[in-house]
């Protein structure tokens, strides 16, 4: 048993500080490897830090509120062997009574205090029927209203005005400040133009045997089973980035540094403006399904403010696909210290010769902006055909 | 169950999508993703909130008639099981 510091982690190369906005966890608190114990405000929006030990929460060193630089210590946990589970399960039962005292890690964790419920009085408000339309349709909560109407009554004016004041609030404890996430995204692109030399790249790639499977499996699957064409995309790049480690990793003080996994960043775009690309991690090893769900799961999470350090943090490569808004190529810009970046276009039917025959074909442009600082456009085509060529064989992605 | 209640149920599964937006007051017979600014992963949402509340099971093929708030009321009633 030691004592560890869990500190506030850097979530890109861009970050310096981050404001501590929640924390879910107290002294004395159980927590493992994965548990999301704060929240953290950065310009990337609201990040659910996650902790890497298991053990107990000692000590709280940082306030809600608070900015603090990265690595600046944000808890003290003390850290316990990592099989204490395996331990328990392991003794039998009916042993006979022992005289030595428990085996650290084997009492079992101590019942989690039980929450009071507390009846919450409902006074009955008076609020005109279009000020509660109103509240409704903007997602104001009445209670917080105050009231300006006669008789205390809110009004619609009422409504009006906590919106307005809603708005005006300083960085939301969740979900997006757009203003601060455009600022983070101008400074990571300015960086990238200025220091990443790209290479550009495209491939027209031909689709008839995604699609074909695609509607072949999704024929069989009710609609909360069924696949994306993106699912097919990230998969294959995943797969190609795992044979071509060159283009997966990053490129950090004058050296490039491949890494053994691949962690898909995938471009979602933010409803009212604003992009993320949080991480899909080893999604070389995941089945489609896995894949779908994990897609589907953080278009979600960050369609709701809430995303993960470690998808924040650690993208190795990233795809980005446009094609839903109607364009046929994209040229990404490399999101640093990344080296490379995937764009896939709109699907669109194109006369193709296929066997000496002009026939019409569903292809969608993938294209590749890469570092040259490590890779040179012969490699990148290499990279950008192995892709075509797991895309002709769906049913081994 | 009424034509208004499918609408209500439309409506609202859209509006969890395009929470931003308001659903009310949409062209009927204006194209959702464009109207909403929905992609093909918040469509399969839709489809699956649509199967989940309606109990209508909408297959890929029929994707296409629920392209506007019109068509996709008219389509789920003449389906509800």
């Amino acid at each position: 048993m030691s004592v560890v510091e869990f500190r506030m982690p850097s979530l890109g190369a861009d970050m310096e500080a981050g404001t501590l906005v929640e924390w879910l966890v107290k002294p004395g608190d159980q927590v493992k490897r994965g548990d999301i114990i704060a929240v953290v405000e950065t310009q990337k929006g609201a990040i659910e830090i996650e902790i890497f030990d298991t053990g107990t929460i000692e000590r709280i060193l940082v306030e809600v509120g608070t900015k603090v630089p990265v690595g600046t210590p944000l808890a003290v946990v003390r850290t316990q062997a990592e099989a204490p589970v395996l331990v328990e399960a392991a003794a039998p039962p009916t042993v006979a009574p022992s005289p030595t005292p428990a085996v650290e890690g084997q009492a079992p964790p101590p019942a989690p205090p039980a929450k009071a419920i507390k009846p919450s009085p409902t006074p009955r408000l008076r609020v005109s029927p279009a000020a509660r339309r109103l509240a409704e349709q903007r997602g104001v909560d009445l209670d917080t209203v105050a009231a300006s109407g006669p008789s205390g009554t809110i009004v619609s004016a009422d409504i009006e005005r906590a919106i307005t004041e809603k708005a005006a609030q300083k960085t939301p404890p969740t979900g997006f400040d757009l203003a601060a996430m455009r600022s983070a995204i101008a400074a990571a692109m300015a960086r990238s133009k200025r220091e990443i030399p790209h290479y550009y790249l495209a491939q027209p790639i031909e689709m008839t045997a995604c699609e074909a499977w695609l509607t072949r499996t999704n024929a069989k699957r009710p609609p909360s089973d069924r696949l994306l064409l993106g699912t097919l995309l990230v998969k294959a790049v995943a797969l190609a980035a795992a044979k071509f480690p060159a283009f997966n990793g990053f490129y950090r003080k004058d050296k490039f540094e491949p890494v053994g996994s691949v962690h898909v960043g995938t471009a979602i775009a933010i409803r009212g403006g604003g992009l993320i690309a949080p991480a899909i991690h080893d999604a070389d090893r995941l089945s489609l399904d896995d894949l779908m769900r994990q897609m589907r799961e953080l278009v979600q999470r960050v369609r709701a403010g809430r995303i993960r350090s470690s998808e924040i943090a650690d993208p190795t490569i990233t795809v980005s696909s446009l094609g839903e808004r109607g364009v046929e190529q994209l040229f990404g810009i490399i999101y640093p210290p990344q080296v490379a970046i995937l764009g896939f276009g709109k699907v669109v039917v194109r006369p193709c010769v296929v066997d000496g025959h002009i026939l019409a074909r569903p292809v969608v442009s993938a294209t590749l902006a890469a570092d040259h600082r490590v890779t040179d456009g012969h490699a990148g085509a290499l990279f950008l055909a192995e892709i075509e060529r797991l895309l002709q064989e769906p049913d081994k992605l | 169950m009424s034509s208004l209640d499918v609408r209500a149920i439309v409506q609202e599964a859209l509006g969890n999508i395009a929470p931003e937006m308001d659903v009310g007051t949409i062209d009927p017979s204006a194209d959702l993703r464009e109207a909403l600014d929905i992609d093909s992963m918040d469509f399969l949402n839709f489809v699956t909130a649509m199967h989940h509340r309606l109990g209508v099971d909408v297959p890929e093929i029929d994707y296409p008639k629920l392209a506007t708030l019109d068509g996709a009321v008219a389509y789920l009633e003449a389906k509800l099981p």
